[in-house]
C-alpha cells in the first residue's frame, strides 16, 4: 500500500517534471514568435493598458505638475459631484435617446437594403447600385458634417429648394428639435449600403434548396424572404445588434462635436462630447477621466449582459 | 389569381429599382452640387441658381484654393501622416496578427485575450490625453500615428487569413532549416499579400479621413492635416482662412465656393481611385465578419 502510494507519487512528479519539461521546451520553440510579438505587445501596454491605468486619476485630484502618481487621492469624489449635477440627467437622456433612435432607425436600415438589392435580377444595375452606395462610407465625418452644415444653413441646398415650394426657411442647426433627425438620417445616409455588405455576404450563403422548397409550399417572395432568408441571417443580425449595444454609450461623437452649436446642446450633447469640452478644453481631467469612466463601464456591463442574453437566447454570441 | 402575382411581382421589381435610383441619386446628387457650385459664378451661387449645371464655369476657385499656402501645407501634412501612419499600422498588425496565428505560440490564448478586451474596454479621452502628454508626443506627429498603431478588428481580418495557411507549409520549411522569423518574413508575408494590401487600403483611408487625433494633440496651425484646417474652413467658419484664400483671387468667388472647393480637393483622391479598389475594401470586409 505504502509502496503503491510511493510509486504512484514518483511517477505524477515524473509526469509533472515532464509536463514542466514539455511546457519550457513550448516556451522555447515559440522564442522567434515572441521576438515578433514583443512590439504589438509593447504598443499594447503603454497605448491601450497605459490609458486604463492613467484611469486611476478619476480617483485623484489630478495636478498635472504631481503626475498622476502623486496626485492626492479623493476617492469617489468625482463620480458623486458629476451624478449629483442638473446637467447629468440630460447628458444621460441625449446620449440614450440618440442611441436608441440609431437602434430603431438606422439599425434595421441595412437589412432592408440587402434585402431589396437580393430581389434586382438584373446583376449590372445591382452592381452599380451597390457601389454608388458604398461611396459615402469613405467621407470623413467632417466632410459629411461640412455638407450638412452647408446644405442646411440659410442660404444652402436645402433651404433654397423649402423656399422654392413656397415654405419658409429653417434654420436646422440652430433648433434643438432639429438635431437628432438630422444625426440619424445622415448616419443612415452615409452607412447604409457598407452595412448591408455583411448581410449580402449572409445572403448567399442561405441553402437554395430552402427557397425551392418555400416555392413548392406556394411561397411568394415576399413569404420567401420572411420565412427564409430572415431566419437565415438570423446570426449575423444578433452578432451586429450586439455590436451596436456594446457602442450604445459612445457612438457617433465625433459627428456631433462637429455639429452641435450653443443652441442645441439641449439635445445634442452627449456624455462624450461633456467629457471632452470639461475635460480636456476646460482642462479639468479627474472629472473629465470620472464621466468617461462611467461611461465605458457601462458600456462594458451592456455589451457583456446583451452577449449573455443572446447567448442564452439562440446559441449566437461574440465570444 | 397567378397572373395576378406575376403581376404583383413585376410592380415590386419596378418599384425596387425605383427605390434604388432614388437612394443612388441623393448619394451622387450632392457630391455633384458640391462640384458644380465651386466652379460656378459666385454671384449666380448666392443668388441660388445653380441646380443641375454650372454657370459661367471657371477653374479660379481651384486655382486659389491650391495657390493656399495653408491648404498646402496641411495637404503635405496629410500626405505625410497617412504614409507614415499606414508603414506602422501595417507592420504592427502584421507583428500582432502572425503570432497570434500560430497554433505552436505558447500563451496564445493569454495574449489573445489581452488584445481583444481593448477592443471592448478603453481608459476614455482623457488618460489618453494624458498617457501622450506623459510620453512628451503633444505637438509632435507621433501622437497621431502611434496611438492608432493595431486596429483589433483588421489585426482578427490578418489573423484569419493567416490561419488559413496550411499547416504543411511551415513543416516543409522547417525541414529546409528555414526559423518561425524567416518563414513570416520570405513565405507568409508573400502569400498574404491581397489581405495585407485590403488592411493596408483601410489604413491608409482611416488615416486619410482622421480629424480627432489631430485636433486633440496639435495645437499648432502649420501641422494641422486637411481634414482639420477643412473644418475650420468649411464648419467653424475660420475667417482668417479663408481670407488667406480669398485675397489672391477676384471678388467674383464667394465663400461657398471656396468651402466646397476645399471640400472636392479632399475627397477627389478618394473619388479618384473609389472604382478600381472598391472590391478590395469589400472582399476584406467579407473575410472578417464571417470568420472572424
Amino acid at each position: 500500500m505504502n509502496r503503491e502510494a510511493l510509486a504512484v507519487s514518483s511517477t505524477d512528479v515524473h509526469r509533472l517534471k515532464g509536463r514542466q519539461n514539455h511546457k519550457w521546451k513550448q516556451i522555447k520553440s515559440s522564442g522567434y514568435l515572441y521576438l515578433i510579438f514583443l512590439l504589438p505587445l509593447v504598443y499594447f501596454f503603454i497605448f491601450k493598458y497605459g490609458p486604463m491605468f492613467g484611469i486611476l486619476v478619476a480617483f485623484k485630484d489630478y495636478n498635472v505638475f504631481k503626475g498622476v502618481f502623486n496626485s492626492e487621492w479623493v476617492g469617489f469624489k468625482h463620480f458623486e459631484e458629476f451624478i449629483f449635477e442638473p446637467y447629468f440627467w440630460k447628458l444621460v437622456r441625449n446620449t440614450l435617446l440618440l442611441n436608441i433612435y440609431t437602434i430603431i432607425f438606422y439599425f434595421p436600415a441595412p437589412i432592408i437594403l440587402a434585402l431589396l438589392l437580393n430581389e434586382i435580377r438584373f446583376t449590372g444595375f445591382k452592381r452599380a447600385a451597390q457601389s454608388i452606395s458604398y461611396l459615402p462610407h469613405f467621407l470623413s465625418t467632417v466632410v459629411v458634417a461640412g455638407m450638412l452644415v452647408n446644405f442646411l444653413a440659410t442660404d444652402g441646398l436645402i433651404n433654397q429648394i423649402i423656399a422654392s415650394l413656397g415654405f419658409h426657411k429653417i434654420q436646422f442647426l440652430m433648433m434643438p428639435e432639429w438635431f437628432r433627425t438630422i444625426y440619424i438620417s445622415s448616419d443612415v445616409w452615409q452607412k447604409i449600403g457598407w452595412g448591408s455588405i455583411i448581410y449580402l455576404a449572409a445572403l448567399s450563403g442561405v441553402d437554395p434548396h430552402l427557397y425551392e422548397a418555400a416555392k413548392m409550399d406556394g411561397a411568394n417572395r415576399f413569404k420567401q424572404a420572411l420565412y427564409v432568408t430572415l431566419p437565415g441571417i438570423s446570426s449575423v443580425i444578433t452578432i451586429l445588434f450586439l455590436l451596436t449595444l456594446g457602442d450604445l454609450m459612445s457612438i457617433g461623437f465625433e459627428k456631433i462635436l462637429l455639429l452641435y452649436t450653443g443652441p442645441t446642446y439641449e439635445t445634442a450633447d452627449v456624455i462624450s462630447t461633456f467629457v471632452y469640452r470639461r475635460g480636456l478644453l476646460g482642462a479639468d481631467f479627474s472629472y473629465g477621466a470620472a464621466v468617461g469612466l462611467f461611461q465605458s463601464v457601462i458600456s462594458f456591463v451592456l455589451i457583456v449582459c446583451a452577449n449573455y442574453t443572446a447567448r442564452k437566447l439562440n446559441a449566437t454570441s461574440l465570444w | 389569381m397567378n397572373l395576378g402575382r406575376i403581376h404583383a411581382g413585376k410592380i415590386f421589381d419596378a418599384a425596387n429599382m425605383l427605390f434604388m435610383v432614388v437612394l443612388c441619386t441623393t448619394i451622387l446628387y450632392p457630391i455633384y452640387h458640391m462640384f458644380i457650385v465651386s466652379i460656378s459664378d459666385g454671384h449666380a451661387v448666392l443668388r441660388g441658381e445653380i441646380n443641375l449645371w454650372p454657370v459661367s464655369p471657371s477653374w479660379d476657385t481651384y486655382k486659389a484654393v491650391l495657390r493656399d499656402p495653408e491648404i498646402l501645407n496641411s495637404y503635405k501634412n496629410t500626405l505625410l501622416y497617412t504614409t507614415t501612419g499606414t508603414l506602422i499600422n501595417v507592420t504592427l498588425t502584421a507583428f500582432c496578427a502572425y503570432p497570434l496565428a500560430r497554433k505552436k505560440f505558447y500563451g496564445r490564448s493569454f495574449f489573445t485575450v489581452l488584445v481583444i478586451f481593448t477592443m471592448f474596454f478603453e481608459g476614455g479621452i482623457i488618460p489618453d490625453y494624458i498617457v501622450i502628454d506623459s510620453l512628451g508626443l503633444i505637438n509632435t506627429m507621433w501622437a497621431i500615428v502611434l496611438p492608432p498603431a493595431i486596429h483589433v478588428f483588421y489585426m482578427i481580418i490578418m489573423r484569419t487569413f493567416f490561419q488559413e495557411i496550411p499547416e504543411d507549409i511551415y513543416e516543409s520549411a522547417y525541414i529546409d532549416g528555414a526559423n518561425d522569423l524567416r518563414i513570416f518574413l520570405r513565405i507568409i508575408i508573400p502569400l498574404s499579400v491581397p489581405v495585407i494590401a485590403t488592411i493596408t487600403l483601410f489604413y491608409l483611408v482611416w488615416h486619410w479621413n482622421s480629424f480627432f487625433p489631430s485636433m486633440m494633440y496639435l495645437n499648432e496651425k502649420s501641422q494641422y492635416p486637411m481634414q482639420l484646417l477643412m473644418r475650420n474652413i468649411v464648419i467653424a467658419g475660420n475667417v482668417a482662412s479663408q481670407e488667406s484664400a480669398a485675397a489672391s483671387m477676384n471678388s467674383m468667388v464667394t465663400g461657398q465656393n471656396i468651402k466646397y472647393a476645399v471640400i472636392i480637393v479632399t475627397i477627389a483622391p478618394i473619388l479618384v481611385v473609389y472604382p478600381f479598389i472598391q472590391k478590395y475594401f469589400v472582399k476584406g470586409m467579407m473575410v472578417g465578419s464571417l470568420k472572424g
